[in-house]
C-alpha cells in the first residue's frame, strides 16, 4: 500500500519537475532510483553509510532500530542495485557482515537530494 | 432521530509534496547526525600539546611550591585547550566539517561537564589545602571528559581517556613526590602516543 502510494508520489513529482521545466536524467532511470531510495529504511542505510566509510550490520541495525529480517531484505535490495557493497568475514568466530557506500549508490543519494530540493523550490515558487 | 456516525474517520488530505519532500530531507540529515562521528579530534594538536606537557613537567619539578607547580599546570592547560581548539577547527575547515551540528555538537556537550567540574573542584580543594590530590582529580576528569566527547568520535578517543582515567587513579595513590612524573607521562605520553596514530589513522 505504502509502495503504491511512494510511486504515485513520484509520479507527481515529475509531472510537477517537467511542467516547471526541470529536466532530469533519463526519466526511467530517475524513476528507478527515487523508487528504490524512497523507502524510508532504505533511504536511512545510504545516508547512514554517506557519512561512513563503512558500517557493520550490527551498527546499521542499530542505529535504524530494525530487525534483522528486515534489514537483510533492504539491505539486499540496495546491494542488487549495487548501491551499497557488503563484506563478510570473520571476527575470530563471529561472523561479520560491513557494509560500505558504492559510487553509484553516492550519486543516486545526491540524485535523490536534488530531486526533494528541486521540488520544495518548484512548490515554493508557485 | 439518531445521529450517523461514519465508521471510518473522514479522508484527511495527504500532506503536500513539498511537505513530504522536507520531510525526507530532515529524516536524512537526522540520519547522517546519529550515524556520523566527530573526526575533527586533532591528532596533531594531541602532539603538540603532549610535548607541550612533557616540557612543563621538566619546569614544574624544579619549583620550590606546590603551588607554583600547579600554577604552570594551570597555564599548561589554559595554552594546550587554545592550541586544540586551533587544531580542530584547522582540522574541520580542511574537511569542509560542520564544527558544531550534530557529532561535535555532543562531542562538546559531553566534554564540558567533566571539565567545568574539574575547575571547580580545583578551587575547593586548594582552598583545603588539599593540593597533593588535584594532579589525581585533573587526570580522572580530563579522562572522564574525553571518554564522555568520545562516544561520538572515532574508537580510539574514549580509549585514550580510559588510560588518562587509569593515570589518575594511579597519580590518588602515590607518594606526591611522583605526581609531577604521573602529570607529565600522562599529559605528555599518553597525547603524543593517541596523536600520531589519531593523525596517522584519521588525517591530521
Amino acid at each position: 500500500m505504502a509502495k503504491h502510494g511512494a510511486a504515485r508520489d513520484d509520479t507527481r513529482a515529475h509531472n510537477t519537475l517537467r511542467s516547471a521545466g526541470i529536466r532530469r536524467a533519463p526519466a526511467k532511470r530517475a524513476e528507478e532510483l527515487d523508487r528504490l531510495i524512497h523507502e524510508r529504511m532504505r533511504l536511512g542505510i545510504v545516508s547512514a553509510l554517506a557519512v561512513n566509510d563503512s558500517l557493520s550490520f550490527s551498527d546499521l541495525k542499530k542505529l535504524m532500530g530494525t530487525t534483522d529480517g528486515n534489514l537483510s531484505v533492504h539491505a539486499r535490495k540496495l546491494e542488487e542495485a549495487e548501491y551499497i557493497a557488503c563484506t563478510k568475514s570473520f571476527e575470530g568466530r563471529m561472523p561479520r557482515t560491513q557494509y560500505r557506500l558504492t559510487a553509484a549508490g553516492r550519486s543516486a543519494l545526491e540524485r535523490y537530494l536534488d530531486h526533494m530540493e528541486a521540488l520544495i523550490r518548484v512548490t515554493r515558487d508557485r | 432521530m439518531t445521529s450517523v456516525r461514519p465508521l471510518r474517520p473522514p479522508p484527511t488530505e495527504p500532506p503536500a509534496l513539498h511537505v513530504r519532500a522536507m520531510d525526507n530531507l530532515a529524516f536524512i540529515r537526522n540520519t547522517m547526525e546519529a550515524a556520523g562521528s566527530f573526526t575533527a579530534v586533532s591528532g596533531w594538536g594531541m602532539v603538540a600539546i603532549g610535548v607541550l606537557a612533557v616540557a612543563v613537567a621538566a619546569g614544574a619539578g624544579q619549583q620550590a611550591s606546590r603551588a607554583m607547580e600547579l600554577g604552570i599546570w594551570l597555564a599548561h592547560a589554559v595554552l594546550s585547550a587554545l592550541v586544540m581548539l586551533w587544531a580542530i577547527v584547522r582540522k574541520a575547515r580542511e574537511a569542509r566539517m560542520p564544527l558544531l551540528s550534530g557529532p561535535g555538537r555532543k562531542f562538546v556537550l559531553s566534554f564540558s561537564p567533566p571539565m567545568v567540574v574539574g575547575a571547580v573542584l580545583t578551587l575547593v580543594l586548594f582552598r583545603a589545602g588539599l593540593l597533593e590530590a588535584i594532579p589525581g582529580v585533573w587526570l580522572l576528569l580530563y579522562g572522564t571528559a574525553v571518554v564522555a566527547g568520545g562516544a561520538f568520535s572515532v574508537k580510539i578517543v574514549p580509549v585514550m581517556g580510559l588510560c588518562f582515567m587509569a593515570a589518575g587513579v594511579v597519580a590518588l595513590f602515590t607518594p606526591v613526590s611522583l605526581t609531577q612524573w604521573i602529570l607529565g607521562a600522562a599529559f605528555g605520553g599518553l597525547h603524543v602516543g593517541f596523536g600520531i596514530t589519531i593523525a596517522r589513522s584519521h588525517g591530521g
